[in-house]
């Protein structure tokens, strides 16, 4: 079986042929096109049959677009906001102002690093009470504007530590919730990498729920569901399999309202593909949902989240 | 390792002794103790004051008035949605619970007075896997809030969970968020809500539902937090927490809750409670 590091061996094979080709006047051409259609052909072999786990490990890769990335490439004139205005400015949670083409929007985004000195400053990407506070704050300020409001989810979940729960992250992520359940503007929520547990739902109770082809949502990590469930850590696949965290799974379970396709291998293969595509959708959702009367609206938000769960009934 | 020092709580499983023995054993003193006594005094232990669990039922019993209480939960069971096995299917730990219980999950809901102020009231039972919120808790707390609203009257949920039903995924999840957006329109209502946590109230029903009470009581003794200690230690290795860690006191101390009842006085503060906000309600 091919893996990942298998095709980037062939894709730089391919590449030194082409200097070959062009340095020393061989004609290689014919080579070359027969070993892409190999690479082409083991490729889609390998991702179109990314197992769950496989899937998990590709939305924690450490080459994926972070919200940064996007907000870039997507929004323009982005203006970030900071603070809480208690007690800090969680830098795991990053929060403004931007346009996505002409429309103003505000912008709630979990944001990881890329070197330690960067995870050092975000917390790995898992905000604190301060964040969840933050994100608050700029929802309810882009509310009193009529301002829509557009979350990106990469978290492995709320910060836990002592310092969380004495400044209460669950009461926290559950004010967060509320928030969002009585924002009268349009809200939209993508997770774009990691949706990790209640850290990740708090900004998530949107009007539409997007996931990236390989992001993951679950309410718990295949590592915690096999140490707790299987109480074997090493049966993270099974955990991972079991929990239905992929976006085409959640979408089969009627959980989320879209999947973003991301190229061939992954997003971190194509930033701007990804970007691109993303930015597509948020465009055509936001139309959409800016379209519809605010009580219409919110009525359908309202009726969404009043029927989600499956039960059945009983004499 | 004891979390709670002096208030670790008793995990005895009262129903898990045999029927025809009138003498239980107190984890916490030791002491043998008359099981009928016992049930009379709350599930209190009369030898050291030590709380044993209370059932759903046992609860709403020593909070409402008597015969007050008519249930209203729907007659739903969780479906399994995503036919889950760990090492052992769902739908066995369920049925298993329901056996155990003879509940159709791990809260039941209704109608009921406290000194004569009708309430709708919603209480969790530990017993059923865990008091784990999943599908069928989710429904049954809006259910309830649905009924508060249409008759006017004040919601009460006492809360004793782990947090989310995991071998639901995505859906226990997103029951935060459902149970969330039904508080909201109970506050649009003018309706207040008083939240009763007890041992214990963490992971996912504290970070939704149970932290948006208008007034937060804690139960003495009750442990209240999001991430629990073993989380938190392999998380972040070498964290030192202090003895009394997301206790009782920790949660009032640190603002999160209004106050600390014990379990014999629960009762009374709801009388005072809902007799001020009933002005309010008609």
């Amino acid at each position: 079986m091919s893996d990942e590091r298998t095709l980037d061996l062939l894709e730089a094979k391919i590449e030194e042929l082409r200097q070959l080709n062009s340095q020393d006047g061989i004609d290689l051409s014919c080579e070359i096109r027969t070993l892409e259609r190999k690479l082409e052909r083991l490729r889609r072999d390998l991702f179109e049959n990314l197992s769950d786990w496989e899937r998990v490990k590709t939305a924690r890769h450490p080459k994926r677009p972070y919200a940064l990335d996007y907000i870039e490439r997507i929004f323009t004139s982005f203006y970030e906001l900071h603070g809480d205005r208690i007690s800090g400015d969680d830098r795991a949670i990053i929060a403004g102002l931007a346009r996505l083409e002409e429309r103003r929007v505000a912008v709630v985004a979990q944001q990881k690093g890329r070197t330690t000195a960067e995870n050092k400053e975000r917390f790995f990407g898992m905000p604190r009470p301060q964040g969840y506070r933050k994100a608050r704050r700029v929802m309810t300020l882009a509310a009193q504007f009529g301002i829509p409001v557009i979350s990106l989810i990469d978290t492995p979940g709320a910060y836990p530590g002592l310092e969380s729960e004495e400044q209460n992250i669950g009461g926290a992520i559950a004010e967060s919730l509320r928030t969002m359940a009585t924002l009268r503007v349009p809200t939209i929520a993508v997770v774009i990498g990691e949706g990790g547990s209640g850290g990740a739902l708090a900004i998530g109770a949107a009007d539409r729920v997007l996931m990236l082809e390989n992001s993951i949502y679950t309410v718990i990590s295949p590592e915690g569901a096999a140490a707790i469930l299987w109480k074997d850590k090493d049966r993270v696949k099974e955990a991972a399999a079991a929990l239905r965290l992929t976006a085409p799974h959640l979408l089969s379970l009627g959980l989320i309202d879209g999947v973003v396709p991301e190229p061939l291998g992954g997003a971190h293969k194509d930033f701007e593909r990804t970007a691109a595509a993303l930015k597509r959708e948020l465009c055509r959702q936001l139309s959409e949902l800016s379209a519809r009367p605010v009580e219409e609206r919110l009525a359908a938000r309202a009726e969404t989240y009043r029927s989600i769960g499956r039960f059945r009934t009983v004499e | 390792m004891a979390i709670f020092k002096e208030r670790q709580y008793l995990r005895v499983q009262v129903d898990k002794e045999p029927d025809d023995s009138l003498w239980m054993k107190c984890k916490s003193c030791g002491e043998l103790v008359f099981k009928r006594r016992v049930r009379e005094n709350n599930n209190i232990c009369p030898k050291c004051g030590d709380y044993f669990f209370l059932t759903a039922m046992e609860r709403i019993a020593s909070l409402v008035d008597d015969g007050s209480f008519e249930e209203i939960s729907k007659p739903i069971v969780s479906d399994d949605p995503l036919g889950f096995v760990d090492r052992r299917p769902y739908t066995e730990r369920l049925e298993e619970s329901r056996a155990k219980t003879g509940l159709n999950d791990a809260l039941i809901v209704g109608h009921a007075m406290i000194d004569g102020v009708p309430i709708v009231i919603a209480v969790m039972d530990f017993r059923f896997v865990g008091g784990s919120m999943g599908s069928v808790m989710g429904e049954q707390i809006c259910h309830g809030i649905d009924a508060a609203i249409e008759l006017r009257r004040p919601f009460v949920l006492v809360s004793s969970s782990g947090g989310a039903r995991v071998q639901e995924g995505l859906f226990s999840l997103l029951q935060m968020a459902k149970t969330v957006a039904a508080r909201a329109r109970l506050a649009d209502a003018g309706l207040p809500f008083i939240s009763v946590m007890t041992y214990p109230t963490s992971g996912g029903v504290q970070a939704s539902i149970a932290s948006l009470g208008d007034v937060i009581i804690a139960e003495r003794g009750a442990m209240i937090g999001f991430a629990g200690r073993r989380v938190i230690e392999q998380t972040i290795a070498q964290q030192e927490l202090p003895q009394d860690f997301q206790t009782d006191s920790f949660a009032l101390e640190h603002g999160q809750i209004d106050r600390v009842v014990k379990r014999e006085d629960l009762r009374d503060e709801l009388v005072t409670l809902l007799g001020f906000f009933a002005e309010t309600v008609r």
